[in-house]
């Protein structure tokens, strides 16, 4: 009896995951109750490590990039821009200015793809089916894109260091256009399901509230920490490829709860709209990625003629180039939020060491403090409203 | 460009200001392009971790990364690197301490809360130990995991593969087996090879001088 009377002023833990729906990937929470709600969240991550990093010490700088897609994989071209930016500082080449406004206009057309998939599917989290379905509608207009350019949906190793894979197909920046016309039209509708929604409300306002303190100390960035109110982009703060020529606003919230993260990233896709068809109206002539030859491979025409073409062609697809001895560490600001690449170079073909600084890595970890006190139902709301991504978060 | 050179003024002043103020605790500093690299004494860390975020003229208030690279030719094989970032200065700032497999490393949990992932990322990828850390168990590996994988000398394909066994019911761990031999190409030009990667004199050249 005796037992027993000790046995139930023991907490309750649930074990959320390894695969729930509502998780967005493969994450076990360990929640320890006391009752409805939670005293302590110990998050198990790791499921889906794949070693990223190791695997990029054994391969060629330029076959390093495809790992990058794999990492968060609804917003591949920003980390590979992250990648392409830090072998370029290394190697201290400059990308033509035509090669930096395609990869701006395709990081901003990724982070719509990026923010439409979390917010159609945390609305889905909440309870709300149809904004999913629109959104999902959108996305695959613009995976159509990533196709036209890369020859893939979604892994599309387009971003390179030295600039972009290939020039864009003739017509494809029209039909960017024509979407970026529409597309305000879908933001709309989104938000009218969803902004003024009592329900969504209900499950979003006061909940997982980040004060900027907080959102600090515990290193969050990107649309969560500019949720909590403080005005930092990378974009603007330290601008790479052609950002500083380029006008767009940085919007921010006021509670730091889950609603503010929703209402940021629904105004930054309109500010991603902006700067894309800023990116159209300005976007300049010539080539799209380096000239040098011990860099970038001639084009496949020059090849069949030139024994020097056929020579450098050859060199870069099995050594590969080097990399001058250094260390960097480049950042950009992903969907996410700071996506940073430390490279360390020893002068051989291969990266000596290539660390990978994952935003979502940090959110996930702030999973602890923000559901503290909070009940067992808002685990989704919470998990949905910093959008993680476990590809990135596991490496 | 303007925003360069003013990173770079600030960046000196800051190495000034960070050697000045603690000049037993930083071992070397230099400015590498749009970052200032100090090295720091093992024990110091904290200090100097502190020392950034509170003083008013830095104010590196983020705590960006800390990461773990592995020299295992140095006497102390580890390199544990963190990355802060001031938003009011708009400046970023590396740290490096030296660690070998038996020194711990002072945990920087206590002075900013993000440290403590970072930190139990490190252990589990290269064995170091942090010291009064709040829970240094591994994170990224599996239950049970045994070695620390990204140290150089841990094979890329590793020791153990998992599958499921019908007869046992279970998921069952076993030393993994290749079907074909692990296979790594050096693809280093005899030429440029030499001269980059061990300066090995290839068969045959042994006669040949600088002028040919």
């Amino acid at each position: 009896m005796a037992e027993l009377a000790e046995a139930e002023i023991e907490n309750y833990t649930v074990n959320f995951g390894p695969q729930h729906p509502a998780a967005h990937g493969v994450l076990r929470l360990v929640l320890e109750m006391g009752g409805e709600t939670i005293d302590r969240v110990d998050p198990h991550i790791g499921l889906l490590h794949r070693g990223t990093e190791k695997l990029i010490e054994h391969k060629t700088y330029l076959q390093a990039v495809p790992y990058f897609d794999r990492l968060d994989y609804v917003s591949p071209m920003n980390q590979e821009q992250a990648y392409a930016l830090a072998v370029e500082r290394l190697l201290g080449i400059e990308v033509p200015k035509r090669g930096q406004y395609i990869r701006m206009l395709f990081c901003e057309l990724t982070r719509i793809l990026n923010h439409i998939m979390n917010i159609g599917s945390y609305a889905m989290d909440v309870g709300a089916m149809t904004p999913f379905l629109w959104t999902f509608e959108e996305r695959e207009k613009l995976m159509t894109f990533y196709d036209d350019v890369s020859g893939a949906r979604m892994h599309a190793a387009y971003v390179r260091p030295g600039g972009v894979g290939r020039d864009m197909p003739a017509g494809l920046a029209e039909r960017i256009a024509e979407w970026a016309a529409h597309f305000p039209k879908i933001i709309d509708d989104v938000e009218g399901l969803l902004s003024n929604n009592r329900i969504f409300k209900q499950r979003t306002v006061d909940i997982g509230i980040v004060p900027k303190e907080e959102a600090l100390d515990w290193g969050f960035t990107g649309p969560n920490l500019r949720a909590s109110g403080l005005a930092w982009d990378l974009r603007k703060s330290q601008p790479y490829d052609g950002y500083d020529e380029i006008d767009f606003d940085i919007p921010i919230g006021k509670h730091g709860d889950c609603y503010d993260r929703y209402i940021v990233r629904i105004e930054e896709m309109r500010q991603s709209l902006r700067i894309i068809n800023q990116c159209l109206e300005k976007m300049p002539g010539g080539p799209v990625k380096v000239q040098d030859r011990k860099i970038n491979p001639p084009p496949r025409g020059d090849m069949k003629g030139s024994m020097e073409a056929l020579i450098h062609h050859f060199k870069l697809y099995t050594e590969g180039y080097h990399v001058p001895r250094g260390e960097t560490y480049a950042a950009v600001e992903a969907p996410k939020g700071e996506f940073g690449v430390y490279l360390i170079s020893d002068g051989s073909n291969k990266p000596y060491r290539c660390r990978i600084r994952a935003p979502g890595f940090v959110h996930m970890q702030g999973m602890d403090f923000m559901l503290r006190g909070h009940m067992l139902a808002d685990v989704p709301a919470v998990l949905g409203s910093i959008d993680i991504v476990f590809g990135e978060v596991d490496r | 460009m303007d925003t360069q050179s003013d990173t770079a003024s600030a960046l000196a002043d800051l190495k000034e200001a960070v050697g000045l103020s603690l000049p037993d605790d930083v071992i070397d500093a230099e400015v590498a392009g749009e970052i200032l690299s100090v090295s720091v004494q093992r024990p110091s860390i904290l200090k100097v971790l502190k020392f950034l975020r509170d003083d008013s003229n830095s104010q590196f208030t983020q705590l960006v990364d800390i990461c773990g690279v592995d020299y295992p030719e140095r006497e102390e094989r580890f390199e544990v690197v963190y990355h802060l970032l001031s938003m009011t200065q708009n400046l970023r700032v590396r740290l490096k301490v030296s660690a070998g497999e038996e020194t711990p490393v002072p945990s920087a949990a206590e002075v900013f809360a993000c440290a403590d992932w970072f930190e139990r990322e490190v252990w589990d990828m290269y064995g170091v130990f942090f010291s009064n850390h709040p829970d240094l168990r591994r994170i990224l590996t599996d239950y049970g995991f045994d070695g620390h994988p990204q140290r150089k000398d841990f094979p890329l394909t590793g020791y153990v593969e998992v599958r499921y066994d019908e007869s046992q019911k279970r998921v069952i761990y076993e030393p993994v087996k290749l079907t074909q031999d692990f296979r790594t190409f050096d693809f280093m030009s005899p030429w440029e090879g030499a001269e980059h990667a061990h300066q090995q004199i290839l068969p045959g050249d042994e006669k040949a001088t600088q002028d040919g």
